[in-house]
């Protein structure tokens, strides 16, 4: 493995340079096709009947009134779906369409086929649903107490009777957040004139959808193809298919194509998110604030359907702790199941709430004990050689987590608090002007996070891709989505660097065309995409120099001791040179009933560090500055690296102080943009980042997956900087004003 | 859908009497949010942008189609600090004053202003024009007293420029957001203090007490104010609702009034 960090540092917008995203200016000027943009001759338009309670019997549902409308073509219910009437990315239960029992507000009941959005959404109302209201289950307590759980994770390691003299005890609650793609949901389905279909739809992963879809729809495989979609935006939310059946029923039911877009209202129940948990926590450690014994008791929100929570509560599990040794650790997570919206994989999938849990738990042992929070952190700090505390994985790989603590707490601090003159913009209220700068404290706070890399437990998945040399350069071929966060600049540099041709070009094939990419999560893409485009290019280089007897190649063709002996024509004059590679990661274990084994593929670490401004009496924050260091592994692209670091410190930033799915009786109470608060950029700090490269021996040049990271311990980082402002406890996430005010003297 | 685009305020009257209940269009930023929402299905509806009569903005009167990116840099202090804290630029190139008023929200920031300076609503049907005080303009949440064969013509308003006055606005987010309290504070002279609230009730509303309790004191000792912040927490009639809990509604207000209020004073 030692040739993947061979630098070819003389090819233009190879690794390691901040190419430019090839459709980053059409996105700014408004010239991208987004998936919703997307258009057919003679299309249809789908709209979803949706149930308005989240528990409820189905007592009748008559569809004449919405048949009866002029211009619509079709209207469908579950004895209309063809085939298999579940769906899910991981667990098929999640219904096609209504069921005899309703399960969450949201839940589709029918779908409708007309001419013109209009009628098809004024159809779908027209629909007569008869329900006899159920109450719901939304306590997470509750469901645990009547058994309603899809997966219980068990972690038992160490001596059962280690204990420590120190003690910090307490119960953390993190709120649903709602991964907010600025793109809304939207796809289209079109008939092949041979009974199958091609469909493009709101998807991380085109060969999962696959199976789904043939299953649902009743097709053979090779009757429909997945398209790769041009998607505003994933974080997870596209995992698990959404509208894409509903499309397939009404393009075959119609023989027409058939086009949805999901309004920013039904985007809110249209699609997974990051769980809502409660989590009870028990550290103990010695007068030298050693970590003996760990109790953590972690339950998550599901909502009624599995889909990846099974994946998501391990991931929980295994990383209760974050990057530390211990002595004894008992964690439990529970998967449970309930009447609140649905939720699945989302940017850090699962590692994030027990982040903010255990983290704040540092900072109270540290508290404790009477030493500084960071200091605390490294005398507990695992490495490479060290087992995980939970699992007993041993490190193979670099996991610089005493380094990450160290830089971050290098960055020099900002500025001190603003005075008089600052710009209100500055400060906490924004543009609303509500709190001058004498009325205001500082804190600062840390949080360290750590996840894997790759699926887990044995889900050993793979990646394929092609890479084939044209006349006028090469193209890469791959399955894997592109979501906005830059695949597509990566393997082209991985593929330059690699071939010594800067002339390519990333072609995104759909599901008859190529085999599987794997997902677009994970933080996985860069080291698998990456790394089948990497031996595929390899690959291609050494029959390119073999077929023309030469030493080098660049983009005028092959060279022998500095003379050009084949141009590209000249070489594909003898056939075509295309390489398909499938890239494996080594393999994992699946977990023994105390939860151990090597569960995981590989690790990476970050620290954040939060500098807060508050006004303790209204109960508003700014935060001034996030810096973070990161474990990257090496660094292919700096600009687009930055733009994951900050883009991720913002959402994290949110889920501390202003993201929150409100949910009354499994309701949605702020189902839009006006009311689910997403950071500004004025609410975006100035980010601080240190990458920490220590090379990784199997990813691409050297490279990790990063993109997880930098949300995950932002959250805990920003609440620890608002506790060290006013002093209190703040044990929920997000922060409302409401919880920095109480207890302030009224 | 029927659309009417008049060129002057005559040809809007007309279209009012012929389709009286038509649905007027200025920014479009409140009424596009509820036809898009499927709350309104308007069948008539009168484009207001083209009309020059509603775009006056000189000492004493502001026309209804004045929009926030004028306000923003006009000559009204409180006005532009409100200004600038409703919805982003796009939605200040777009929103204006009489928009505000027809929405009639008990959280419009632009209300606020009205009600301290205690502005009269002019309004226009082919029948002549009459003017309503503030209070007896805006009855409720999202209701008002406008006929359906009426315009808002604009406010009349005292030349305030030279007030001291201030505005603030409470909200979990740096800019762009639904104010949770917002508060207006005027001082047209040293023995008149008006301080409006909005969020806080049905409509935005005075707190007279509050302004009984510090007019004629310009220089009030913190127990003055503190006694005013305390006036203001309990003359409102705020609720829970999914933006804050009324418990911080009355805190905040009678926090963020104080301060307001001490931005108004000399020094
Ligand atoms: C993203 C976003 C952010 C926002 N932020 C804020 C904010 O921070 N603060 C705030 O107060 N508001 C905010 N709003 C609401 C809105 O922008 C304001 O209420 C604005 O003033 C409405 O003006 P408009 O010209 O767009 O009105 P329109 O949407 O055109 O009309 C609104 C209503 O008023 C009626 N109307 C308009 N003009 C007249 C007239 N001359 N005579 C009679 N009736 C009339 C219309 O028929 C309609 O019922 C926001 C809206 C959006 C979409």
């Amino acid at each position: 493995m030692s040739d993947v960090s061979v630098r070819r540092p003389e090819v233009a917008d190879g690794v390691g340079t901040s190419v430019l995203r090839p459709d980053g200016i059409p996105k700014v000027t408004g010239t991208f096709e987004f998936l919703g943009d997307q258009h057919a001759a003679g299309m249809l338009w789908g709209a979803t009947r949706r149930a308005e309670v989240a528990h409820a019997r189905l007592r009748h549902v008559d569809v004449t009134p919405a048949l009866a409308m002029a211009g619509v073509h079709a209207v469908l219910t579950l004895d209309d779906v063809p085939g298999h009437r579940y769906q899910g990315q991981k667990t098929t239960d999640e219904p096609v369409l209504a069921e005899e029992e309703i399960r969450r507000c949201g839940e589709a009941i029918a779908v409708v086929a007309a001419d013109d959005p209009e009628t098809a959404r004024r159809a779908a109302q027209a629909i007569v649903v008869e329900l006899e209201e159920l109450e719901p289950l939304t306590d997470l307590e509750e469901a645990l107490a009547r058994g309603e759980l899809f997966r219980h994770v068990r972690v038992r390691r160490g001596d059962p009777d280690a204990r420590g003299e120190v003690v910090v005890e307490d119960t953390y609650a993190i709120a649903t957040q709602d991964p907010a793609a600025l793109g809304t949901e939207a796809g289209l389905a079109v008939p092949d004139g041979n009974g199958g279909l091609d469909l493009w739809g709101p998807t991380q992963w085109t060969h999962v959808d696959l199976p789904q879809l043939a299953a649902c729809l009743a097709l053979d495989p090779t009757q429909v193809r997945v398209h790769p979609a041009r998607l505003g935006g994933a974080f997870g939310s596209r995992e698990d298919l959404s509208m894409q059946t509903h499309l397939g029923m009404l393009a075959l039911r119609t023989g027409r194509p058939v086009k949805m877009v999901y309004d920013r209202t039904e985007s809110f129940v249209g699609h997974v998110k990051r769980h809502g948990a409660l989590m009870h926590y028990r550290h103990e450690a010695d007068r030298d604030g050693r970590l003996v014994r760990v109790e953590a008791r972690l339950l998550l929100d599901s909502g009624p359907y599995e889909l990846t929570s099974a994946a998501v509560v391990a991931n929980s599990t295994y990383f209760a702790l974050g990057p530390y040794r211990c002595e004894r650790v008992e964690v439990d997570g529970y998967a449970l199941k309930t009447n609140n919206p649905l939720s699945g994989a989302m940017r850090g999938f699962g590692a994030n709430q027990p982040c903010f849990a255990a983290e704040t738990q540092m900072d109270r042992l540290a508290a404790a004990l009477g030493v500084d929070p960071l200091e605390l952190r490294l005398r507990n700090a695992i490495g490479p050689g060290d087992h995980l505390a939970t699992t007993g994985q041993r490190i193979e790989h670099p996991l610089p987590v005493a380094e990450v603590i160290r830089s971050v707490a290098a960055i020099p601090l900002p500025d001190p608090l603003p005075g008089p003159d600052v710009d209100p913009r500055r400060l906490p209220g924004g543009t609303g002007r509500t709190s001058p700068p004498g009325a205001l404290v500082r804190g600062v706070g840390y949080a360290v996070g750590l996840k894997n890399l790759q699926f887990s437990e044995g889900f050993d998945d793979d990646a394929e891709a092609r890479v084939e040399l044209t006349p006028d350069g090469a193209v890469v071929h791959t399955a894997a989505i592109e979501v906005g966060q830059g695949l597509v600049t990566i393997v082209a540099q991985i593929a330059r660097s690699t071939l010594g041709m800067s002339g390519v070009e990333v072609a995104f094939d759909h599901t008859g065309q190529i085999g599987s990419a794997g997902s677009t999560s994970a933080s996985r893409q860069t080291q698998m995409a990456g790394g089948a485009v990497l031996r595929a290019a390899q690959a291609v280089r050494a029959a390119a120099l073999e077929r023309a007897g030469g030493d080098d190649l660049d983009d005028a063709g092959v060279w022998r001791d500095g003379q050009l002996v084949a141009s590209l024509a000249d070489l594909l004059a003898d056939g075509p040179l295309d390489e398909r590679v499938c890239f494996k990661h080594r393999p994992t274990d699946v977990p023994d009933a105390d939860g151990q084994g090597d569960l995981h593929v590989d690790f990476c670490v970050a620290a954040h560090r939060a500098v807060v401004d508050v006004d303790p009496e209204l109960g508003l924050v700014r935060v001034v500055e996030v810096a973070i260091a990161q474990d990257v592994g090496r660094v292919l692209n700096p600009l687009q690296l930055h733009g994951q670091i900050e883009g991720g410190i913002a959402q994290g930033l949110g889920h501390a102080i202003m993201e929150e799915v409100l949910v009354e009786r499994g309701i949605i109470r702020n189902a839009s943009f006006t009311d689910y608060l997403l950071p500004t950029c004025l609410d975006a700090p100035e980010v601080e980042a240190v990458l920490v490269e220590e090379p990784s021996p199997w990813g691409p040049y050297g490279a990790k997956g990063m993109a997880e990271l930098p949300t995950m311990s932002a959250t805990p980082a920003v609440v620890a900087a608002i506790r060290a402002a006013t002093g209190q406890p703040l044990t929920r996430a997000p922060v409302r004003p409401e919880d920095i005010v109480r207890g302030a003297p009224a | 859908m029927h659309l009417v685009r008049p060129r002057d305020l005559d040809g809007v009257l007309d279209a009012l009497a012929a389709h009286p209940g038509a649905t007027l269009l200025a920014g479009g930023t409140d009424l596009m949010v509820e036809v898009n929402l499927q709350h309104r299905r308007p069948e008539t509806v009168i484009c207001l942008r083209r009309v020059e009569e509603l775009r006056t903005f000189e000492p004493g009167f502001i026309g209804a189609g004045v929009t926030w990116a004028r306000l923003e840099h006009g000559p009204i202090p409180a006005l532009a600090e409100l200004a600038r804290t409703v919805g982003s630029p796009q939605i200040r190139a777009a929103g204006t004053l009489g928009g505000n008023l027809g929405t009639a929200s008990p959280a419009g920031d632009g209300l606020t202003f009205l009600a301290a300076v205690d502005a009269h609503v002019v309004l226009a049907s082919t029948t002549g024009r009459r003017t309503l005080p503030w209070s007896a303009f805006l009855v409720g949440p999202k209701r008002h007293a406008r006929r359906d064969d009426e315009v808002i013509l604009g406010v009349e308003v005292p030349d305030a420029a030279a007030w001291p006055q201030a505005f603030a606005k409470v909200g979990v987010r740096q800019a762009m957001v639904i104010a949770i309290v917002n508060c207006c504070v005027v001082r047209p002279a040293d023995d008149d203090v008006r301080v409006a609230m909005g969020a806080v009730g049905p409509t935005v509303l005075r707190v007279p007490d509050a302004e009984a309790a510090v007019v004629g004191d310009p220089t009030p000792s913190a127990e003055r104010l503190a006694r005013f912040e305390t006036l203001v927490r309990d003359g409102i009639a705020p609720i829970t609702d999914h933006r804050a809990t009324e418990a911080y509604r009355r805190h905040a207000a009678g926090v963020l009034a104080r301060r307001t209020l001490e931005r108004c004073l000399p020094g």
